[in-house]
């Protein structure tokens, strides 16, 4: 066993890291819960985002942080394109066509950074990027703290949208019953299009939080997205609050199996979770949708 | 005489290579209700999908208000004021039943929001018992007046719906009907589509029967209730 005095900050770093794996969940479970799609381009568009970030703050000298709020609507802008303008004319309304279509995508998207950025990794040197804010019984590394600040904030004005505007509402109301929404006066093409677009912003903010204290490479994205994969899987395919949940209790799951299993084998204990979770509670942890 | 409010002049359409339509022809003028019977796959809500534009016409022409709205997209459709409460209800499970009134209004008449949901709370008072229960979570009567009341919250110019009083009792069959001829007194025009012959006729002001995706009999309700080919039509005797 283990003392508190080492469980306590590892629970809580835990915490702290699985916000941002929330985060990345959350797109993927909200376009999910809505078109009834997995994403497969999710990961690549993460890559995408991470390198917005990062020359964003080599060539225009921008903060991560302050990149957010330019890449974020840029991001919304893009994946509201991509849905309406090329997903949605190449798959002809057949879903499986949407998962192939998806799939394409990020081959090229993966394929284009290749080609541009060649596969080396850059990272970039901030001086926050290792400041500590020492709590006494533990200290918790600055970036992370603020990662967690900013998902808590992306999270409740997420809420705000989806329950208190006719957006939010006409998101729901699609993702449950289309053709009434249709027969409501509700542009489904256009709704489609708005919550991709909102699954992809979720990653540009991701992209933005994570560069100050990660590297980028043209495959960067995907082992969040695989982590992401299981958390929505875990919280119950298309719950927002199931993301959400599910990224914190999958950021413990892995501090802690580095703590008992050696740092390398942290995510080990995700998987290993991840497969017990699918024998014993298939529909997720937590059930309640969109 | 002046120009139906909706016109279809042969219409044909169907599910993928399979033609449902042959070539349907009917008019709804305005203050009119109009009942289109027939036996079940006749077609009645693969008109009604047709003219919604939520399944796209193969020939012929669907006019609302003198504008060809063959081509258009469902929302636009609704935006012009034809509203359709379709089979099964189609209601919002995970939302609140005040929730699917105010998306009844999402793309029409949102101004008038609030005023609208009282007047259909004026209605259906049993929906204004309810309004934050979860719409999923009503009894099917329930799930039927707020699938109407939705309709009107868009303050339809043509109301259209598709059988209203499948699965109601005896009893609110009745106060469906009441509830019909008041809807068309206060000035909307109604194409209902039925099982319950009866009934409709008895509220109708004009009458088709479909039969295999054509029209095989109009007219006025006591002519077509008289019409020994009204059995052979709807019972397939
Ligand atoms: N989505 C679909 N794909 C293929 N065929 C369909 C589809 N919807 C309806 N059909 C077929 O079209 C025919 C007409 O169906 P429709 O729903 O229009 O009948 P209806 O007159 O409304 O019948 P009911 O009174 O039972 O509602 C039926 O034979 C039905 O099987
Ligand atoms: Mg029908």
């Amino acid at each position: 066993m283990l003392s508190p005095v080492i469980l306590i900050p590892a629970v809580l770093n835990g915490l702290l890291i699985g916000a941002v794996y929330a985060l990345v969940a959350l797109g993927l479970t909200l376009i999910y819960g809505v078109l009834h799609i997995i994403n497969f381009a999710h990961g690549a568009l993460l890559t995408a985002a991470m390198f917005a970030a990062f020359f964003v703050h080599r060539l225009l000298g921008l903060d991560p942080y302050l990149a957010a709020v330019l890449l974020t609507p840029l991001f919304f802008v893009f994946g509201y394109g991509l849905q309406r303008f090329i997903i949605a004319p190449a798959a002809h309304g057949e879903d499986r066509n949407i998962l192939l279509v998806t799939l394409g995508l990020a081959v090229i998207i993966e394929n284009g950074l290749l080609y541009a950025f060649r596969a080396d990794t850059r990272t970039i040197n901030l001086d926050y990027a290792f400041r500590v804010i020492d709590l006494g019984i533990v200290f918790l590394a600055v970036p992370r703290v603020v990662a967690f600040g900013v998902v808590i904030v992306v999270a409740l004005i997420l809420w705000f949208v989806m329950s208190r505007t006719d957006t939010g509402r006409a998101i729901r109301a699609v993702a449950k019953e289309k053709l009434g929404a249709e027969l409501s006066g509700i542009d489904v093409a256009h709704i489609y299009a708005v919550t991709f677009g909102l699954g992809t912003a979720c990653l540009a903010i991701a992209a933005c939080l994570l560069i100050p204290t990660y590297y980028v490479n043209p495959q960067a994205g995907n082992a969040f997205v695989l982590i992401a994969f299981t958390i929505v899987v875990l919280g119950g395919m298309g719950s927002v609050a199931g993301a959400l949940l599910g990224g914190l209790f999958v950021g413990v799951v892995e501090s802690l199996s580095g703590l008992y299993l050696g740092e390398s084998l942290g995510q080990l204990g995700i998987f290993v979770m991840f497969i017990l979770v699918l024998l014993f509670r298939p529909n997720g942890l937590f059930g309640e949708r969109i | 005489m002046a120009e139906p409010v909706l016109a279809v002049s042969g219409l044909r359409t169907g599910y993928g290579a399979t033609e449902i339509l042959r070539g349907v022809d009917l008019a709804v003028n305005a203050g009119e209700i109009v009942a289109v019977l027939g036996s079940n796959g006749a077609g009645k809500s693969t008109l009604n999908r047709a003219i919604s534009g939520v399944l796209r016409p193969w020939s012929g022409a669907i006019r609302f208000c003198d504008i060809d709205i063959g081509r258009e997209k469902p929302a636009t459709i609704v935006g012009r004021g034809l509203i359709q409460v379709p089979e099964g209800r189609r209601i919002f499970p995970n939302m609140t039943v005040r929730e699917n009134l105010d998306l009844g209004a999402y793309r029409r008449a949102r101004p008038r929001r609030e005023d609208n949901r009282g007047r259909v709370f004026a209605i259906f008072p049993r929906l204004a018992e309810r309004q934050s229960q979860r719409a999923g979570t009503l009894s099917g009567g329930e799930q039927q007046m707020l699938a109407i009341g939705r309709g009107l919250m868009a303050e339809p110019i043509l109301l259209i719906l598709d059988e209203p009083s499948l699965g109601l009792s005896p009893l609110l069959v009745e106060e469906l009907f009441a509830l019909i001829k008041r809807i068309n007194a206060e000035g909307i025009t109604l194409l209902l589509v039925e099982q319950n012959v009866a009934q409709s006729l008895e509220v109708a002001h004009r009458a088709y029967i479909l039969e295999n995706g054509a029209i095989v009999l109009q007219g006025n309700p006591t002519d077509i209730g008289n019409d020994p080919n009204l059995k052979r039509a709807y019972l397939g005797l």
